[in-house]
Parts: C-alpha cells; structure tokens; sequence
C-alpha cells in the first residue's frame, strides 16, 4: 500500500506572538513544528504500513526550511520525502494549496490513501484536506479517530462526530484526515534518524509539478486577509447564586436565551 | 561546555533528552510515589532503538560504545535515576554476555536485548557477599547435560521485570576466586523464583528483588565462558558498566543545579533575587564547577575505556568515585538553597537527594572504588 502523508510546518504554539503593529504573526525566533495533527496522521500511516506493508511518502508544501519536518517525519518511520517547494507557491490560501498538492501527487504517481490531520494549528482551517480529495477526485472522510477494518480495497473508518461517531466504509484510493483520539505518535527512533540525515529529499519546483501558475500562490487565492487581530478578552460575567436548584434553572435558562 | 561530539553522538543525546523531557520529567514523582516499575517508558526507549546503542551491529544493535550509552544515560539520570537504573541494569546484564559468551550464546541472547523485547538483569550480590564477592553462598552443579543451581541473590535490579538473567555462582569452592563462575538463567526456568520487592529510600521506580533458586535447572550450554572465569568476568563487567553509574550522578547533578539556579533566580529574600546573595552564588558556582569536572572526568574514562579494553579498572572507579559523590553534595546543597521548599515533595530536589545516595552505595561502594584505585596505583608504581 502506498501511503502519502501530507504534513505542514507550523510555529510552535507555546511562542507564537502577534506582531502589535502590523498585526501579523511575528516568526521571528519561533521554533516551527510538524502541525501536530499531522504527526498522528503519520504515526496512523506507520503503522499501517508496519501492519500490512507498503510505503509512507511525506509530502509538505513550503520553503526550503520545511525540509526540517521532513526529516523529523523520517525519523518517525516515514520512507520517502517529498518537497514542494517554489516562490511562486507564496502566499497560496486553501484552493491554491489544494492545487498544488493535487499536482505533485499526480506527479509521483498518486497514491492508496492519503492521510492529512484534521486541521493545521496555525490557519484552523480544516480544509485542505477534503479540497484535496475533490481535487483528486477521490472519497474522503475527515476526523477519524480509529481504523477498524483495512485491506487493499476497501477501509472502515470511525468518523468522529459531536454526538458519537459514524462508521464508514469506503473504497481506495481515499483520503482520510485525522483527529489526535486516533493514536500515540511515537518518537524519533535512532536508527530513523540516521536515515533521516542521509535522506535525499526530492524537491519539486512549479514547473515539475506541470502546473498552470494562475493557479498558485497568491495569485491563485481568492482568499484575502483584511486585518490579523487578536480578539479583546471580555471580563463580562454573571454571577449564578441561589440553592443548587435555582442555580440550574437561571443557567439553564441562560443558556436557552443564548442559543 | 562543548565536548565536539560526533553527529551521530548528538544524535543519540537529543533522542535521550526528548525522551527525558517527554517522557521521564513529567512521570518522576508519581513514579517515585507509587514505586510502579517504568513499563511504558522503556517501552518508548525501546521503540526509539536505545537498548541497543551498544550492541555490536551483527547482534542487532547500533554497534557504538561506553562513551555512547553515558550520553544516553546522562539524559536519562537528568530525567530520573530510578528510571535511568532500570535501563542501565540491562546493559549490566547483557555485559558478561557481551564479554564472555560463546558465539550461540550472544546470537540467542543479544539481539533481543537489543531491540528491547527482553531486558536483561546482573545477579552478584548475596546477603554475605556485598563489598567482599568472595563469601557467595551460591552454587552450581554439573548433573548430566543440566547445571543446577542453589541459592539466594539479593537486591537484584530489575529482578521480576528482566527475562534474562547473568548470575554468578560457586562451582569449585575448593578453587577459590577460580571457583566461581558465570550462567545465564532464564525467567521461565524450573526452580527459579523472585522474593518480595524491596523498599527503598530512592530509585523507586525501579525494581529490587531476590532471585531464589531451587534446585533450579539449566542447559549445560547456558555457562558463560569457560568453568572457573566468573570473577574475571564480573570484573571486566563492572569496569565497563561504572562510567555508567558515573554518568547517573552527573545527569542528576546538572538536573539539580537546573532546579537551583531557577529557583535562586526567582525566589526574592530581602527585596532582592536570592541568586544575588553571594552566599547563594558561592554555593552554586561551586554545583557547577564540581559537575562540570565530574563530566569531564566520565567522559574521558568513557573513551579511554573504548580505547583501551585491557586498562580500564582505575578510569572506571575514580570516574565513578567522583562523579556520585558529586552528585550526593550537589543534591544536597541543591535542596539547602531551596530551604523548605527544598525538604517538600511538591518539589523534586528532596528525592534527588534521595536516589543520589544509591549511587555511592551499588555497583561497588565508593569505598571499594578507592581500594581499586589505590591498587592500582600499587601496581604501575611497582612496574616503573
């Protein structure tokens, strides 16, 4: 089974600051991380390859720097890397990405499965994912938080959902993006980090991909970000008091007149 | 201070650390509470290939040496040493294997101790033969194709956790030192059996047990070596393993001095940061002055260790020696410049102190390190 795992560079949440002037994310000694929802999506593709065999190919969209997290998914038992990697790729939205990972899929040759974590910590978008598949034109299910059957047809996945969760069955090739409920991720292993130095990643620029620039980068985004804030914390609250009661009834309520 | 280690050296010390940090930190003191033996955690060391970092590479492992698997242990002893111990003990007992065993023998054992599926345990001490290994009670007897053992071992590491066990035993009392010797008795062996756990002051994570042999049974073909060499090969074991224990003491040193400083740094006394008393400053240059030598010291005993297998008795003990009284006076002082905070266990410093004592104490008392050192010193005076 060949598996691509589709995995972004994100500023570490614990010291992301806002630029207080310009509004935008200061990246300015941020340490960048795998999104950490990609790295269950890896783990969930090694392990399936350590059950039924295969190949895990990585794949990230992004500066040259991102080689970083290739690597690191290498020494999470990743086998292959691949780069996406171009300016004119810059300041791609949702579409333009979609795009783009669409092509260099196409590329090397598509794959079994695709797996992406449900959402990126930075944009929270969630949608590079399903738009991936609809570019691909394949089936997917998002949030799944357990595999339960796999074979080289067809996956029964669970499929979280507020109130409980959907059994899916579905037909490969397909893409499912993930929820953290799904596993563990392991660490680096030593012997994957020897593979991971000597590890020569294959980069591929606009023109490999064959891709029509009107559709990367901010040309290709019909997405624009007006103003980047940071939301006013309000200290409105009200107190409930009364017998335990009283207390449920106001919350309650409350509650109702909010919905 | 920078040591000029080699990629894959760094390698290996970032694995330990984020496994220290991940891992072992924030399991510490629930682990020392419940005195619950670290299955999850040796489980990940074993998942991230560090129980074979210095398992020859045609036994499965990484191939690399002693200086390798302290700078493991450096991360794990920062972490815990109750921890560190239980992954340390395996190597302990793997060693006689590596040193002594026949061919078959690290074939059938050395590949699963290497990934991890089995952990390995050392069984020397007796109740009567702690310091003085001469007064061992038990023995082994040649009956047909099976040796049979007889006897009690105490205070065994990770005794009941290890599948593996390299035990010594008299087969020639008559012989004396030359009377003892090596074998390999397995968890699932008849006659063998585990006493109570021990309660213990520190290392609480890790597993301290009896192995008790009844009549217990063994393939003739589990001898490690030749009949009559077992106190060559603890010795060649003990000289390889302490840098290890070494190492234990400065992890846990610098783990202390990490606590110290960002504690004298916040904690205000008399309008001002306690680290601006000099008194406090003294006591804190003098941690890190003592830590750094003791690491320096291990590191260099480490390599001349791999450099030179025939010369290793007297590096081994003065770095053992220097490193884990190190660690007791800097634990101690650690949780003085913590003051009451220090003696509470809502802080980690009081059972830093508590796990730096083992390290005087097992592996050979510091006392008995000495003696080595000073026999030593006898013998190349006496050469020249």
């Amino acid at each position: 089974m060949k598996i691509i795992v589709c995995v972004k560079q994100v500023p570490d949440a614990k010291d992301v600051r806002l630029d207080p002037k310009t509004n935008t994310l200061s990246r300015e000694g941020v340490q960048s991380i795998i999104n950490p929802y990609d790295r269950h999506a890896l783990e969930e593709a090694v392990r399936l390859k350590e059950k039924h065999g295969g190949t895990v190919i990585v794949l990230t969209m992004g500066p040259p720097q991102a080689a970083e997290i290739l690597r690191e998914s290498v020494s999470c038992g990743a086998d292959e890397a691949v780069l996406v990697s171009d300016r004119a790729f810059a300041g791609a939205d949702t579409l333009a990405t979609t795009y783009t990972l669409s092509q260099a899929i196409k590329k090397i040759g598509g794959a079994d499965l695709i797996l992406c974590g449900k959402q990126a910590i930075d944009g929270d978008t969630a949608q590079v994912g399903p738009g991936l598949a609809v570019r691909m034109d394949i089936p997917y299910v998002t949030c799944v938080r357990r595999i339960v059957e796999a074979n080289d047809q067809t996956f029964v996945v669970e499929r979280l959902m507020d109130d409980g969760y959907d059994e899916v069955e579905v037909a490969l090739p397909a893409l499912f993006t993930v929820v953290k409920e799904i596993n563990e991720p392991r660490l680096p292993s030593l012997k994957g980090k020897m593979k991971a130095k000597k590890l020569a990643i294959t980069t591929l620029t606009a023109a490999d991909i064959d891709a029509d620039t009107a559709q990367l980068g901010l040309k290709g985004s019909p997405t624009w970000v007006v103003r980047v804030f940071a939301p006013q914390l309000k200290g409105d609250r009200t107190m409930i008091e009364g017998t335990v009661q009283e207390q449920v009834n106001q919350l309650a309520e409350k509650l109702l007149e909010w919905c | 201070m920078d040591y000029f280690l080699t990629e894959e050296q760094q390698m290996i010390v970032d694995l330990s650390r984020q496994i220290a940090d991940e891992l072992i930190i924030p399991q510490r003191a629930a682990l020392d509470e419940s005195e619950e033996f670290p299955k999850d955690i040796l489980d990940a060391v074993a998942k991230a290939d560090l129980f074979g970092i210095y398992i020859p590479e045609e036994y499965g492992g990484f191939g690399a040496g002693t200086f390798e698997i302290v700078l493991a242990l450096e991360q794990f002893g920062r972490g815990c040493v109750g921890v560190a111990t239980a992954f340390a003990a395996s190597a302990l007992g793997a060693f006689p294997i590596m040193i002594s065993g026949s061919e078959d023998m690290k074939r059938k054992y050395l590949p699963e101790i290497a990934t991890g599926a089995k952990k390995a345990a050392f069984a020397l001490t007796e109740a009567n033969a702690g310091s003085d290994a001469s007064g061992i009670q038990t023995t082994a007897v040649l009956d047909g194709d099976e040796w049979v053992l007889n006897g009690t071992k105490q205070w065994i590491t990770n005794a009941g956790e290890a599948k593996i066990y390299t035990v010594i035993a008299i087969t020639d009392r008559s012989k004396g030192p030359r009377g003892a010797s090596m074998f390999v008795v397995e968890d699932t062996d008849p006659g063998f059996s585990y006493g109570v756990k021990e309660k213990k002051l520190g290392i609480r994570a890790s597993s301290t047990r009896e192995l008790i042999f009844k009549d217990c049974r063994i393939p003739k073909d589990r001898l490690i070596g030749r009949e009559g060499t077992g106190f060559i090969t603890v010795m060649k074991t003990l000289d390889k393993s302490r840098p290890g224990i070494a190492i234990l003491g400065v992890g846990l040193g610098q783990a202390a001095l990490d606590v110290a400083v960002t504690y004298a740094k916040q904690r205000v006394q008399f309008g001002k940061p306690i680290i601006s008393f000099q008194a406090v400053q003294h006591m804190l240059a003098d941690m890190a002055i003592q830590l750094e030598a003791a690491r320096a010291l291990v590191y260099a005993a480490a390599k001349h260790i791999d450099a030179h297998p025939k010369d290793m008795s007297k590096a081994s003990s003065m770095c053992k020696v220097f490193a884990t009284d190190m660690a007791m006076k800097v634990t101690v002082d650690a949780v003085q410049v913590l003051g009451g905070y220090g003696y509470m266990r809502d802080y980690p410093v009081e059972k830093m102190m508590r796990d730096a004592k083992i390290l005087q104490i097992y592996e050979g008392t510091n006392q008995i390190q000495r003696n080595v050192v000073g026999q030593e010193l006898n013998k190349e005076y006496t050469k020249a």
